[in-house]
């Protein structure tokens, strides 16, 4: 293990600015992931525009604060007042709120702190093992076989995906043309503007995410008189554990950290499917499987060990391979863009600060989030007392203002309401949002790297296959299509997804 | 972002004509979709695989999402045929979709159109004024006075953030109002 990297990046980490802009993410990210209905996707998404004005190093140290202080203001809120933001806190809630509603917040709320402040601090040792040398296996790939990388990503982002894998599929191409709209790369050609000026420089990944996460979603909560948080508790008392419960937690947070490492890594919802994986585990091997679903703590700290566990791993294929494993690291993509860094195997090598500095920060950042969290939490309970229709009015504020911030361009702004309105309407009729966002995100490179290669290959579309690595990474995505496709998966998957009835 | 569908189960039958119907919807978008992309795109330089012009690969795109909409359209057609009948009203079926909230939903447009139409204009404090008074009117429990009260508060508190605090380069007057 190269100890001069992880050295150099607790150095980096360490200086006091890094560490008030990681402290200010995460704060931020805690207190908007606390708010109810609003997920981790909607809270990095809204709060980006926030990090541009600032170093690249500073800026990413900052989102990625952002992004697990929203991970663990969400599991507050599940476990407070059952409104889940996300499928994966959606678990926490199962066994955090009833322990709440029996008076024991403070354990269920320390347990979730203290379980993935560990998850964290292994996962991140696991990020600074793993990623150099994936790192250095990847850059060896040519245009041929990173347009075979992307495709295998999205074909596999979609595999641990729930519902129809064709309308799954649709989304990504329907992300990817979106992805063209733009002036060519090569050509200069503006294409899909309709004249407008001020498009030739493509739809901004901001004015998607916001309209896929932020407006489809408001539009789809007003179906519904808001379900008003009635079961609240505002009680949090001995916001600790005891000896008993500390052995109780230990080892379902073992478990938890090592599924959740592993399943991380997967592009899709490996942090879903890796908090589901370890409740329905833990139910198993319990001596006493019916406490589950009636505050058992154990069900609190095994899933949210692997979920905290899984987000961190998530950045392994990012930072090595420039693959966004979820819909939150395709806005890190986006971010890092926008910075001018390429995210990709040179990431390590041009930017080693920044690498090891925010694989640091990490650590920090977790450390953080379990000082803040634990005194603070007087104040994340006035916040869920926020009601809704104060909230969403100020989601359009942040999304608006923060969208039109980035480049003062007003067609920035309707491009929200367009992509929220498509959104609406695909997610009403059961398609996801993630793998669209995940194809406009990754649809330039995918053109780029198919046009390279072809000019290199001078138009035989056989290179794909003869190359060894290509053909092996599609050949993956094949298999991976099949997977998904196949009924007997389907319903193993499901069985999955259901356990907590 | 309550992720509706892994933890419900509905019984079979209802599912597969529920989806059935969303199916038919979903379809018909991605071909009308993938028909406006493919169209568009062949009126630009195509090229050859070799030298791929800027419309090779939306053109390719585009006629994939048709053949995936016609695929999703084909399922739906299935679900519905089942020999099992659907009831004569489907939208009963989406229990945890709700009626379209059209009122509500344009409110939330008409905000976010404001925003970019006046911001230059009016600037921002008079904007947002108006984008945050618009959406919160399309809340349920909210009349005018009360959104009024919710988007001056709002307005205050974003110019705080953003302007005081963010130090944003965005005028707070606008041009009309002579900023």
């Amino acid at each position: 293990m190269d100890l001069s990297g992880l050295a150099l990046g607790l150095e980096t980490a360490l200086q006091p600015e890094n560490i008030l802009f990681c402290l200010i993410g995460v704060a931020l990210g805690t207190a908007v992931g606390v708010l109810p209905g609003i997920g981790p996707t909607a809270t990095v998404a809204l709060l980006l525009p926030l990090t541009f004005n600032f170093d690249p190093v500073a800026s990413l140290i900052m989102l990625a604060g952002i992004y697990y202080g929203a991970q663990y203001g969400g599991s507050t809120t599940a476990i407070l007042i059952n409104l889940p933001g996300e499928s994966s806190a959606a678990v926490t809630a199962l066994d955090g709120h009833q322990m709440a509603k029996q008076g024991r917040a403070g354990p269920a709320l320390a347990t979730a702190a203290l379980g993935s402040f560990f998850a964290g601090t292994v996962a991140t040792v696991l990020v600074a093992l793993f990623a150099p040398p994936l790192a250095a296996a990847a850059l060896k790939f040519g245009p041929a076989e990173y347009f075979a990388l992307v495709v295998l990503g999205l074909i596999a982002s979609i595999s641990l995906a729930s519902g129809s894998t064709v309308k799954a599929l649709a989304m990504i191409v329907l992300g990817l043309l979106l992805g063209t709209l733009g002036q060519d790369l090569y050509t200069g050609v503006p294409r899909f503007t309709f004249g407008v000026r001020e498009l030739y420089g493509g739809l901004d990944f901001v004015s998607i995410a916001v309209g896929l996460f932020g407006l489809a979603e408001i539009i789809r909560n007003l179906e519904h008189r808001h379900r008003s948080a009635k079961q609240m508790i505002t009680k949090v008392e001995n916001l600790w554990l005891t000896r008993g419960e500390f052995r109780q937690i230990t080892p379902p947070v073992l478990r938890g950290t090592t599924m959740g490492s592993l399943l991380g890594v997967l592009p899709g919802g490996g942090h879903v499917l890796a908090s589901f994986a370890s409740y329905a585990v833990e139910k198993r091997v319990s001596k006493s499987p019916e406490r589950f679903g009636r505050g058992a703590i154990e069900g609190v700290a095994g899933p949210e060990s692997a979920n905290n566990a899984a987000a961190q791993t998530s950045f392994i294929p990012l930072l090595t391979l420039g693959l966004p494993a979820n819909p939150v690291m395709a806005l890190l993509f986006g971010a890092f863009v926008i910075q001018g860094i390429t995210p990709g195997p040179n990431v390590i090598d041009d930017e080693p600060v920044l690498f090891w500095g925010l694989i640091a920060s990490f650590w920090i950042g977790n450390l953080l989030l379990v000082l803040l969290n634990l005194p603070l939490i007087g104040i994340w309970v006035k916040m869920l007392a926020v009601p809704y229709g104060v909230l969403f009015p100020a989601i359009i504020a942040f999304a608006t203002i923060g969208t039109y911030s980035l480049g003062q361009n007003p067609w920035d702004v309707f491009v929200i309401a367009v992509i929220g309105l498509l959104g609406y309407a695909l997610i009403r009729w059961g398609c996801e949002p993630t793998p669209l966002l995940l194809g406009f995100i990754l649809g330039p490179l995918l053109e780029e790297n198919l046009r390279r290669a072809m000019i290199i290959s001078r138009g035989d579309p056989s290179v794909f296959v003869t190359q060894p690595i290509s053909a092996v990474l599609l050949g993956l995505a094949v298999v991976f299509l099949v997977v998904a496709a196949s009924p007997s998966v389907r319903r193993k998957r499901e069985v999955v997804f259901s356990e907590e009835d | 972002m309550a992720d509706p569908s892994p933890n419900q189960t509905r019984d079979a039958g209802t599912e597969d004509r529920r989806t059935g119907f969303d199916d038919l919807l979903a379809g018909s978008a991605f071909v009308v979709l993938g028909l406006a992309f493919a169209i568009a795109a062949a009126r630009y330089d195509v090229g050859s695989a070799l030298q791929m012009g800027p419309g090779y690969v939306p053109l390719a795109l585009g006629a994939i999402l048709a053949a995936l909409g016609l695929v999703t359209v084909g399922v739906g057609v299935r679900a519905r045929m089942r020999p099992d009948p659907a009831p004569a009203v489907v939208d009963d079926l989406h229990e945890e979709a709700g009626p379209v909230p059209w009122v509500r939903g344009g409110l939330l447009v008409a905000a976010i159109l404001v925003f970019g139409l006046t911001v230059r204009g009016l600037g921002l404090a008079g904007t947002l004024f108006l984008t945050t008074f618009l959406a919160a009117l399309a809340g349920h429990r909210n009349t005018p006075v009360k959104a009024a009260i919710i988007a001056a508060g709002l307005t205050v508190m974003s110019l705080v953030v953003f302007v005081a605090l963010l130090q944003l380069q965005l005028p707070v007057v606008g041009t009309w109002l002579g900023g």
